[in-house]
């Protein structure tokens, strides 16, 4: 991470994008944005825009990966090619095998998948368009399309990643202030289990500024939680007024 | 795609046991909950690299061969060497390791490897320049796991850094953009010593350097590398159970306080003071 050429944060305190330092960025979320999936979602948060959805819980295939006490999770990150400034190569890198691996361990510590043994439940994420922390919004719409296919689940997980731009603790990062940034801390979170379900982080922290990072990181978690639960109320309200005015049009 | 791992079979009776155990402040193998097993690390055992650290920590061991290539730079890093790092979970150290395409496990051992080294700055990649945007040092980390008796995040680190700390390469100069080997050999410059500390949860309990059956029975494990300066430089959370936010502030504190009292174990074996 090199030393910033631009400042990230202006002489008012606000960064480049016009937020305060525990400012989110703008966050839109949709619910059953897919037709053939069992549940899906659709998150924007600043520049990303990010599809998830879920198949399952279905019959394992191959079927020795069926586990005997419990569904297998499957889950892929990926990002589109068209996602990033440079065309990616379709193909997953490292990176995405990773982001795979921890995001489906962050999402299936909320899934009760004891109740589906020998089943298998697949969340797809693909990136359409990346700004800075999208494996966190991939999370939080990831776990809106679990809610969507009606998967049992303990909690719904959202995620946010703090950061470190010129010294101090900032929320959020974008793209540029992921790139120039001093740290970045993305970080899954339940907020009635008080359960962090992912952590990881990169960039040189000492321990205070690590607990305010994390505080700030738990904090922003609890707030989208709150918009992921209006948007799941959303859809389902307008489907029940949908089953009531088709009623009411019956009789 | 990534898929909840099948387990080896593990007898309930011994499952008890090490949770028993340990809900009791004891291991398995008599240690204390913040205790590793023991430590023993030989360099140089490879001359054809330029430097190698073979690990022992209990029964595990891991085994770095540092090599040194020229080639071109990262488009976005004109001016600076490139480190690359690379685990391999070989098949003769677990009867679950099988040959072929690196696994998520390798991958991700790998990854987090690499976080430590280079967000701690070890290696001095902006000394390994010699023509910006042209021609750099390569320096290739290569990770080789021997013996899988757990904990294999920490024993990599250990072994990379051991590595990189003994690791020698032909001195070179540039003058007016020409490049000149030169036959004597320098060590690298290491400017950091990033050491990982693995906390690991069985049933609420928090332990280090977990052997292979207690790992068996982990929840969920929380790597914490930190550098000389006793900052958080990388962390990487495993497996399916969660953490409370106290739990990961208390591992953070573990594993800063460990990393230190291991640094000086490695420092002492690669003679670095």
């Amino acid at each position: 991470m090199s030393k910033p050429e631009t400042r990230l944060i202006d002489e008012n305190g606000l960064r480049v994008d016009g937020r305060r330092l525990d400012e989110l960025r703008p966050i839109k979320l949709e619910v059953g944005t897919l037709d053939k999936a069992d549940g899906s979602a659709y998150i924007e948060q600043g520049k990303n825009r990010i599809i998830a959805a879920v198949y399952g819980p279905r019959e394992a295939h191959p079927k020795h990966i069926a586990l005997a006490d419990r569904a297998v999770i499957r889950c892929r990150y990926h990002m589109a090619p068209f996602s990033v400034e440079e065309r990616k190569s379709p193909a997953p890198s490292r990176r995405e095998l990773e982001l795979s691996k921890v995001i489906r361990e962050a999402l299936e510590t909320s899934i009760v998948s004891e109740l589906y043994p020998r089943t298998s439940i697949d969340i797809f994420i693909e990136v359409l368009q990346s700004d800075g922390g999208s494996r966190c919004a991939g999370i939080t719409a990831a776990s809106l399309a679990l809610a969507d296919a009606g998967v049992p689940l303990r909690e719904i997980v959202a995620a946010c990643a703090a950061t470190k731009i010129e010294g101090k603790i900032a929320l959020d990062p974008s793209d540029i202030e992921d790139k120039m940034g001093e740290a970045d801390l993305p970080v899954a979170f339940m907020p009635k289990s008080n359960a962090v379900t992912l952590i990881q982080m990169d960039g040189s922290l000492t321990e205070a500024e690590f607990n305010q990072a994390l505080d700030l990181a738990i904090g922003a978690c609890r707030k989208i939680n709150e918009l992921q639960i209006e948007a799941l109320k959303r859809k389902y309200v307008a489907v029940r007024e949908q089953a009531e005015e088709s009623r009411e049009v019956a009789t | 795609m990534s898929s909840t791992p099948q387990l080896p079979p593990i007898a309930k009776i011994e499952q008890r046991t090490i949770v028993d155990l340990i809900a009791r402040g004891r291991r398995i193998d008599e240690r204390s909950p913040t205790d590793y097993r023991e430590l023993k690390i030989e360099t140089g055992l490879v001359q054809k690299a330029n430097g190698s650290a073979l690990v022992h920590l209990g029964k595990t061991k891991v085994m770095t061969g540092i090599k040194v290539e020229l080639g071109e730079p990262f488009p976005d890093t004109p001016d600076q060497g490139v480190l690359t790092v690379n685990a391999e979970l070989v098949p003769l150290a677990s009867p679950s390791f099988e040959p072929g395409p690196p696994s998520e496990g390798a991958i991700e051992l790998a990854r987090v490897v690499d976080r430590g080294l280079r967000e701690s700055k070890a290696i001095p990649l902006e000394k390994l320049c010699m023509e910006p945007g042209k021609k750099v040092i390569i320096v290739f980390v290569d990770v080789y796991v021997l013996d899988h008796d757990g904990n294999l995040i920490d024993a990599s680190a250990m072994s990379a850094l051991s590595a990189l700390l003994t690791s020698k390469m032909r001195r070179f100069e540039v003058e007016g953009g020409e490049v000149h080997m030169k036959d004597e050999l320098v060590p690298f410059q290491m400017q950091n010593e990033p050491v990982a500390v693995t906390v690991a949860k069985i049933d609420g309990n928090m332990v280090l350097d977990p052997c292979l059956e207690e790992e068996l029975v982990v929840s969920s494990r929380l790597t914490v590398t930190s550098d000389r300066d006793g900052n958080v430089v990388a962390m990487q959370k495993g497996g399916m159970g969660p953490f409370t936010d106290q739990e990961i502030r208390q591992a953070v504190k573990i594993a800063i306080d460990k990393g230190r009292e291991i640094r000086e174990i490695i420092r002492g074996a690669t003679g670095q003071g």
